[in-house]
C-alpha cells in the first residue's frame, strides 16, 4: 500500500499496524526519513507530487521490489507538501519471510525513492529557496541495483 | 481543450500551475504557450523535461484527445 499525505504522520503507529496479524512473517524491516535542519539552512522542505501519476510510479517500482525480493507485503508513506525538521518525510516497510530480504527491500525501495521517485523538491532556507536535484550519492546508491 | 499542468520549477518561471488550452495536439499547446510567454516555451523543451499526457509519460509528438490532461514534468529530485 502506497500512501501520499500532505499531514504529518506517525512512523510508530504505522508499523505497528503493518505489523499486526502476521503469523507466516519473519521479518519486518522498516526505514523512516526525517526532515533534516541543516544547520538552519533548511527552514522547511517542500515536497511536490503529482497524484495519480506519482503513486503509480511509486506502485509500479514496489511491486518490482515485492517480485524481486519475494516480499509478502509492503508500506510505503510519503510526505508532500510543506514539512519542518524533524518531522518524518517518508516511511518504508517490508515484510518476508527472512530478515534478509526484507532489508534488502527496504534499502533498494528507499534508494528508488530518494533518487527516481517523481517528486519535485525546494528547500525553503533564511537566504531565500531553491530547487533541489538528486544528489551524485543518491544515483550512485540507486544504481546498485541496476 | 488540454488541461495544462505544470510541477516544479516550470510552475515558478510560468508563475501558474494549471491552465485550460484549446490545442489538439502536443506541437499546437506548445506553440499556443511559447507565443504567450517565449522562456516558458523555451523551458518546455529544455533538457529532462518530460511530457505525460493523461498521467503516462509520451515521448515525441501526439496528438490529443478532448479534455486531456498535459503535465510537464521538469527533472524529478526524488523525496
Amino acid at each position: 500500500m502506497i500512501i501520499l499525505t500532505d499531514q504529518a504522520f506517525e512512523p510508530g503507529e504505522i508499523l505497528t499496524a503493518f505489523c499486526a496479524g502476521r503469523d507466516e512473517t519473519g521479518a519486518v524491516v522498516s526505514f523512516t526519513g526525517l526532515a533534516r535542519a541543516e544547520k538552519g539552512a533548511a527552514l522547511i522542505l517542500e515536497l511536490e507530487a503529482y497524484p495519480g501519476f506519482t503513486d503509480a510510479a511509486i506502485a509500479a517500482f514496489a511491486e518490482q521490489a515485492k517480485a524481486r525480493f519475494d516480499l509478502q507485503d509492503y508500506r510505503i508513506v510519503h510526505r508532500t507538501g510543506r514539512i519542518a525538521p524533524g518531522e518524518a518525510i517518508v516511511f518504508v516497510a517490508a515484510a518476508a519471510g527472512h530478515r534478509r530480504a526484507a532489508f534488502e527491500a527496504c534499502d533498494f525501495l528507499m534508494d528508488y525513492l530518494k533518487s527516481r521517485a517523481p517528486f519535485w523538491k525546494k528547500e525553503h532556507g533564511p537566504d531565500g529557496e531553491r530547487w533541489i536535484e538528486p544528489t551524485a550519492r543518491d544515483r550512485t546508491d540507486a544504481e546498485r541495483w541496476d | 481543450m488540454a488541461r495544462v499542468l505544470l510541477f516544479g520549477r516550470l510552475a515558478d518561471q510560468a508563475g501558474w500551475r494549471e491552465r485550460v488550452v484549446e490545442a489538439s495536439s502536443l506541437v499546437a499547446l506548445r506553440d499556443f504557450l511559447a507565443a504567450d510567454d517565449a522562456e516558458l516555451g523555451e523551458a518546455l523543451t529544455g533538457p529532462g523535461v518530460q511530457v505525460a499526457v493523461d498521467k503516462i509519460i509520451v515521448r515525441g509528438e501526439t496528438v490529443l484527445a478532448a479534455a486531456a490532461e498535459v503535465a510537464f514534468l521538469p527533472p524529478m529530485s526524488g523525496g
